[in-house]
């Protein structure tokens, strides 16, 4: 087990995944080349998805993917916590509860029983939550999936000891930077750009159609950091001119980070407008 | 990290069990457990515990349009599979054939996901076990060139489904009728170079792997995919199997049937009660016709005959596949004109569809009804892996004999290699596998 001392010191990084689709870790692999040399840099202790050699704790650096949807993971990441220096969570699932939080609003026995011939072998909790609610997070990344670029970011300031810092306005400051036209004013389509966290590069403006969300609600654009941004004026919006029921007005903020605030309060408020 | 840490062997009376942690670089979580009693095999589970997330439950009640961007969220591996049998199958119910460029367009997505899919599989996560290393990170010390390419060809994958769909996981311009947007002819142009170079690698990464040691190992396969008369199959085709089945996408569920296990949240899915095989391997060997005369030179030199029947050869299909898709990749940009309109016209009408299109691992059925609002009440969803979970319990069963006097860790080792063959994405089938063996004796 002995290893050159310059092995020995490389930071060491784990991966863990709970419920989620494998996207954000597949953002890990698709940095390519970069993998390579982050491959260098850190030594990569735990990432079952890419290596049979999966080292015991602690780490320096754990990613974690996937929101919390059973009893047996709810205790699982509290043993990951134990192990973790800094933890980061990667994407929508651990930093919001991800699409499958569209649970909170069902039943979930309706839902097994919608899925599966013989539901009481199942078990699944009846909320899927994101990391923060179980353990401390110490840094989010946002994005379903989350941005490779902003990832790497992160990753090479914590080995510099630097602490990072990620923009969280809006995706319209980044839509208008890159010169997209605007699907909402131009073309009358309920974009929630103007309350999304900046992140993924507009990518849906630029490919001539609405931001649906994926990177959760911004912060700061109102008042000062930390402060929502203004769902029920865009709602409104929304609704008055560009006629969306309050159904349709209540499925666009009910989405990929459905049940992140405000979002989940400004879909919950059309709901009740039926 | 219950049953997720090594137990190797635990030996009882008369009874031999065997616990391996998580089996590596498969894409999900699930566990495998072994009974072997008097020396021979009693019992194969593949178990999937990836926890459960009820897509099916959750679409009904969303309006049609929002079905792609919701699907795309069942696998970051293959989101333009999810997407492509939801549109085909939505459309059936709009009475809508998508053709012409925006027919090109979508096999080229779909080309760009499974060059992206299967360079990922072959360079990164099966590769390693033929020549002996823990990842392809690990292999990359010793093999840097090779690597690098794999990495690069993945790139070119990845660059398509960008360009095309916004970016490469969870693309964001599929939609019901074609695009959001569609490429001007001068950016597909600008892809040439590097998908002409990667066309290159990929006959590099046939005759690599076709030069790998393979154990000797042929069970007796009932091949299923999609054959079209024309093409290679992606989006449109019959179902048919290589024991003769012949069937229309719409008679799928007469045949193919969905069973629950007690110990999978993934469910079973079986022919006719029958296990089957999907994925590269029956592609390849139920299309032989439409194979370029490129890759079956290339073949033809490797000394590779089709049909391929050892599973282990599921990396010579799929690197196969990579060199057709960018073969086809640049026969469809050659002749690209933009269509007149990215979407065609949409009429919502009530009604039920199904379409089955081909993910990187097998076939993909969708099925939706819908009401007259557009709005989804219904939806059925088939995945590749839990069409191949009993097959895999059967190869496992049929390639344990020969490994019973091995050491437990190296059994596990050799049966993750059987499972691995088949690229397993329990993601979409619900992941992680834990191994464990049970022996025991009623001597």
């Amino acid at each position: 087990m002995s290893k050159p001392e310059a092995q020995r010191a490389r930071p060491r990084l784990a991966v863990f995944k709970f419920a989620s689709c494998d996207g954000c870790q597949l953002s890990i692999l698709n940095l390519e080349e970069d993998l390579l040399a982050l491959g260098e840099a850190l030594d990569l202790a735990y990432f079952p998805e890419a290596s049979s050699d999966m080292k015991p704790g602690p780490y320096d650096i754990v990613l974690v993917e996937g929101s919390i949807t059973t009893a047996e993971d709810a205790h699982r990441i509290l043993a990951v916590r134990q192990q973790a220096k800094v933890l980061i969570t990667i994407g929508a699932c651990a930093t919001a509860g991800g699409i499958q939080a569209l649970r909170n609003w069902a039943d979930v026995e309706a839902f097994k029983q919608a899925v599966y011939p013989s539901p009481d072998y199942i078990q699944s909790l009846s909320t899927s939550t994101p990391i923060s609610e179980h353990v401390q997070v110490d840094f989010e990344l946002w994005g379903c999936p989350i941005d490779k670029h902003q990832l790497l970011r992160v990753i090479t300031d914590l080995v510099g000891g630097v602490q990072p810092r990620l923009p969280a306005g809006s995706v319209c400051l980044e839509c208008k930077r890159r010169g997209h036209v605007c699907v909402l004013v131009a073309k009358g389509i309920p974009c929630l750009g103007p309350v999304t966290r900046t992140g993924c590069g507009a990518i849906c403006p630029g490919m001539g159609r609405d931001c649906y969300g994926c990177f959760g609600p911004s912060e700061g654009e109102r008042k000062g950091p930390g402060l929502p941004p203004n769902t029920v004026s865009l709602a409104t919006r929304f609704h008055r001119e560009l006629q969306l029921i309050p159904v349709e007005v209540m499925r666009r903020f009910r989405g990929i980070n459905g049940s992140v605030s405000p979002f989940r309060t400004e879909s919950e408020d059309w709901e009740n407008k039926r | 990290m219950k049953g997720r840490e090594e137990n190797n062997s635990e030996q009882m009376k008369n009874t031999r069990t065997i616990a391996v942690g998580a089996i590596a670089r498969v894409e999900g979580e699930g566990a495998l457990r072994i009974t072997v009693k008097d020396g021979s095999v009693q019992d194969v589970e593949l178990k999937i515990f990836e926890p459960p997330r009820f897509f099916e439950a959750f679409l009904q009640g969303r309006h049609y349009d929002e079905v792609p961007d919701i699907v795309a969220r069942i696998c970051g591996i293959c989101p333009i599979a999810y997407q492509m049998s939801a549109v085909h199958a939505l459309e059936q119910i709009f009475g809508l054939r998508v053709e012409g460029a925006l027919r090109d367009l979508r096999r080229l997505i779909y080309c760009g996901e499974w060059i992206e899919s299967h360079a990922l599989h072959v360079y990164l996560l099966q590769a390693p076990d033929f020549l002996g290393y823990e990842s392809g990170i690990a292999m990359a010390k010793e093999h840097g060139a090779v690597v690098s390419r794999g990495l690069r060809l993945k790139k070119a994958g990845n660059a398509i489904m960008t360009l095309l769909g916004g970016r490469s996981v969870h693309p964001v311009s599929v939609k019901v009728g074609g695009f959001s947007r569609v490429p001007l002819r001068r950016e597909l142009e600008g892809l040439k170079d590097e998908l002409l170079w990667a066309r290159d690698a990929a006959v590099e990464t046939v005759r690599w792997v076709a030069g790998f040691d393979y154990p000797e190992f042929t069970p007796d396969y009932n091949d299923v995919a999609l054959r079209h008369p024309d093409e290679y199959p992606f989006n449109e085709g019959q179902v048919v199997a290589s024991s003769g089945l012949h069937l229309s996408v719409n008679e799928f569920e007469e045949h193919f049937t969905e069973h629950q296990v007690a110990y999978s949240t993934a469910l079973h899915c079986t022919l006719q009660g029958s296990p089957y095989l999907v994925g590269p391997l029956a592609r390849v060997n139920l299309n032989q016709e439409h194979v370029t005369p490129l890759a079956k030179q290339v073949l033809a030199d490797c000394a590779v005959a089709l049909p391929l029947r050892n599973p282990f050869h599921g990396i010579i299909a799929r690197s196969v596949e990579i060199l057709y898709a960018l073969e086809e990749s640049l026969r469809l940009i050659e002749r690209y004109e933009p269509p007149p309109v990215p979407v065609a016209p949409i009429t919502v009408q009530p009604g039920i569809g199904m379409a089955c299109t081909e993910a990187p691992r097998g076939i993909l059925y969708h099925r939706y009804e819908v009401d007259g609002d557009g709005i989804v009440r219904k939806a059925k969803i088939v995945p590749p892996t839990s069409q191949n979970q009993s097959r895999i319990e059967q190869d496992l069963r049929l390639f344990m004999p020969r490994l019973l006097s091995l050491p437990d860790k190296e059994v596990a080792l050799a049966c993750e290699r059987v499972i691995r063959c088949y690229d397993p994405c329990i993601s979409c089938a619900t992941h992680f596998l834990n191994l464990d063996i049970r022996r025991e004796s009623s001597a």
